[in-house]
């Protein structure tokens, strides 16, 4: 086990930069997710703690020790890729023994570890076949099996579920999950799947166009987003994210949006008259008044447990996420609500969170 | 039957002929599209390896009419004609060198262009040159070089280096035959090793790197078995090519000197078209044939053991 230090790391392809400077820690055991939009940089990232790609400025440290210009073999690491990266030539038991092969252990060492793994990950019926013979679930605990037998100090994922059908990648995550508190191992885990990021994480780090946004617990991030950019990201469906003015009232701060529709703002909200803010509001925090603003229903998607519903509010559509299955239908008229006391407010210009009077 | 049933099944029986109708028009249109290369097939081909297995059974020489003569021409190669086990010998030996040779050092150049950061397509383009210059001229070239008195001697005497004349050696000429044979055929496989070891993921060799790898150890033990279904195309191609060498043996040495250097290849033209015996020189082109097809058979069996097709 070990801790992960990176420290204003640079990555450049040339006069292209792709990451500016990030700085983030991982702690020992902390089961760590790296998510953001295709191109941000979290692959790259996470391939050069790897050491699969180099370092063009800054550090990174594992367990005390700069790796910079350590080969992966000599970083105490493991890594599952997105396609598996079985060795297509060899059985699922060479491809777990081919890393204590290389490292000359002992054959009775070699085949405990690759048992050990293989009871872990209930793969012992499979330790004959080749990865042809396997279905995606399977090729993935082979791939987890690979890393595991080599007893590392980190665990490195790269969007290893996404390749397996939704079911198969809520098992998995599980799976994934049980592994890290048997192991206790840290693990940096790379996905673009918020939903991923929330279920697994201790901590989460957003990025953005090379850049850390935010890093945090999962509901921390969830609750407390640093900016529309990760009130956008996190979150199923999105955050509604709703421009105006500030306007003072008798009733208090409302916000004045260009097409003529006006909603309440949070009591503690530290903005001023005048101001340019965006406020947001988590669907499930949208709720039925008829003394709300006027809706038209859009798209009506039940989902069992709850209904999304899609509206327009006066040019702009909002989704409303409802526990308690209205009767509303596509094309119906309602009035909706923001719930202020759970509502966001940013810095329409910066897109920063604007923190609330505690 | 239901007069339901009755007049559903009659639409299908009619749409089935229309279908049987359509199919033999296209078919009739296909076959006329296809009689040029037919014509070709058969004229130049079938023809031909017809006409070659009925001839091995005749003592035709060309001008005359053949007479059968049964296996006379299969038992006289093995059991009378002084030529035909040195020549077979020459053959296997030639195909042994030149395969080992051509595979390694494909393959060697392959990796070393693959490695290479720039200037891998001109790289390519070079080996590849001999590939499409016609075999004879290269031979005409080769062997200005090596004959006697030819700048290959010049060279070495300029480097104090005694040797013996090349191509009037008994030992050496064989060898003259390999390097020409080489310097044509390596490009081939390099393009082709090459193509292969490219297509190879990158995240093998990146997962074989983290499983601590060595570059040594990543070609053996990844890349190798990786490209193994195109090293087999290639073993199997070079081989069929080297057993059937004629070109450079026959601007070079003619089979020379004495038969140091006369392959099957050689010799099915010296009988057939020095000699006039036909039957005699198509027995040895059908005993050339069994040899490539017991050797490529051999290749297919063995590959079992170390083609890897699951990339």
């Amino acid at each position: 086990m070990a801790n992960i230090s990176i420290r204003s790391a640079v990555k450049a392809y040339g006069p292209l930069e792709v990451l500016h400077g990030v700085s983030v820690d991982a702690r020992d055991g902390e089961f760590m997710v790296l998510v953001g939009p295709s191109g941000c940089g979290k692959s790259t990232l996470l391939r050069m703690i790897a050491g699969l790609e180099s370092i063009t400025d800054g550090e990174i440290e594992i367990g005390g020790r700069v790796v910079n210009e350590l080969e992966p073999k000599e970083r105490d690491i493991a890594m599952v890729f997105q396609s598996y990266a079985l060795y297509p030539h060899m059985t699922v038991r060479d491809n777990m023994a081919f890393a204590l092969k290389l490292a000359r252990r002992s054959r009775e060492d070699i085949e405990r570890e690759v048992n050990r793994a293989a009871d872990i990950l209930d793969l012992s019926q499979l330790l004959d076949r080749f990865p042809r013979q396997l279905s995606g679930g399977q090729r993935q605990r082979v791939a987890m099996g690979r890393a595991i037998v080599r007893n590392p100090a980190v665990f490195l994922f790269d969007e290893p579920l996404s390749n397996l059908d939704a079911k198969l990648r809520v098992q998995m995550r599980g799976e994934i999950k049980a592994l890290h508190q048997r192991l206790g191992a840290t693990m940096i885990y790379v996905t673009h799947d918020q939903m991923e990021a929330m279920t697994m994480a201790d901590r989460i780090v957003v990025m953005r166009a090379g850049r850390i946004e935010q890093v945090g617990t999962p509901l921390d991030i969830y609750d407390h987003p640093a900016n529309s950019f990760v009130a956008g990201f996190i979150g199923s469906p999105s955050m509604n994210l709703i421009d105006g003015v500030v306007r003072s009232t008798d009733q208090g701060l409302v916000l004045d949006t260009p097409h003529g529709t006006t909603w309440p703002l949070p009591a503690n909200a530290t903005v001023l008259a005048g101001a340019k803010i965006q406020l947001g509001i988590r669907p499930e925090h949208v709720l039925l008044d008829t003394a709300g603003v006027e809706a038209e229903a859009i798209l009506v998607e039940p989902t069992g447990a709850e209904t999304h519903v899609q509206m327009r509010v006066g040019g702009q559509t909002l989704t409303g996420v409802f526990r308690d299955r209205p009767a509303i239908a596509a094309g119906a008229r309602f009035r909706v609500r923001p719930d202020t006391a759970r509502a966001h407010v940013f810095d329409c210009d910066s897109g920063n969170r604007i923190p609330a009077r505690s | 039957m239901t007069i339901a049933q009755e007049t559903a099944k009659v639409p299908s029986r009619s749409a089935a002929r229309r279908r049987n109708r359509l199919d033999i028009r296209e078919g009739r249109t296909a076959f006329f599209f296809l009689l040029p290369s037919l014509i070709g097939v058969i004229l130049f081909l079938v023809l031909p390896i017809i006409a070659s297995v009925v001839l091995s059974f005749t003592n035709w020489k060309l001008l005359g009419q053949p007479a059968f003569v049964g296996f006379a021409n299969y038992v006289r190669l093995f059991t009378v004609d002084p030529q035909f086990w040195p020549v077979l010998r020459n053959t296997l030996f030639f195909t042994a060198e030149y395969l080992v040779l051509n595979l390694v050092i494909s393959l060697g150049l392959a990796v070393w262009i693959s490695s290479l950061k720039v200037g891998q397509k001109w790289f390519r383009v070079i080996f590849f040159l001999p590939t499409f210059t016609p075999g004879i001229a290269v031979a005409i070239v080769w062997m200005l070089i090596f004959a006697p008195g030819g700048f290959f001697d010049f060279l070495m005497g300029a480097l104090s280096i005694h040797m013996p004349s090349v191509l009037t050696d008994q030992n050496l000429a064989m060898q003259a035959v390999v390097v020409v044979s080489l310097w044509a055929g390596v490009g081939y496989n390099t393009v082709l090793f090459n193509a292969a070891l490219d297509m190879v993921p990158a995240n093998y060799l990146e997962a074989a790197r983290i499983d601590g790898a060595t570059a040594w150890d990543r070609f053996w033990k990844i890349r190798l078995p990786l490209i193994s279904p195109t090293l087999f195309f290639g073993t199997v191609m070079t081989a069929i090519t080297s057993l059937q060498v004629f070109d450079q043996i026959y601007v070079l040495t003619r089979g020379g000197p004495g038969s140091a250097t006369a392959t099957l290849g050689y010799a099915i033209y010296q009988k057939g078209f020095q000699n006039f015996q036909m039957g005699y020189a198509s027995a040895i082109a059908w005993v050339m044939f069994a040899l490539i097809m017991a050797l490529t058979a051999f290749q297919f069996w063995m590959q079992r053991k170390w083609v890897h097709y699951d990339n």
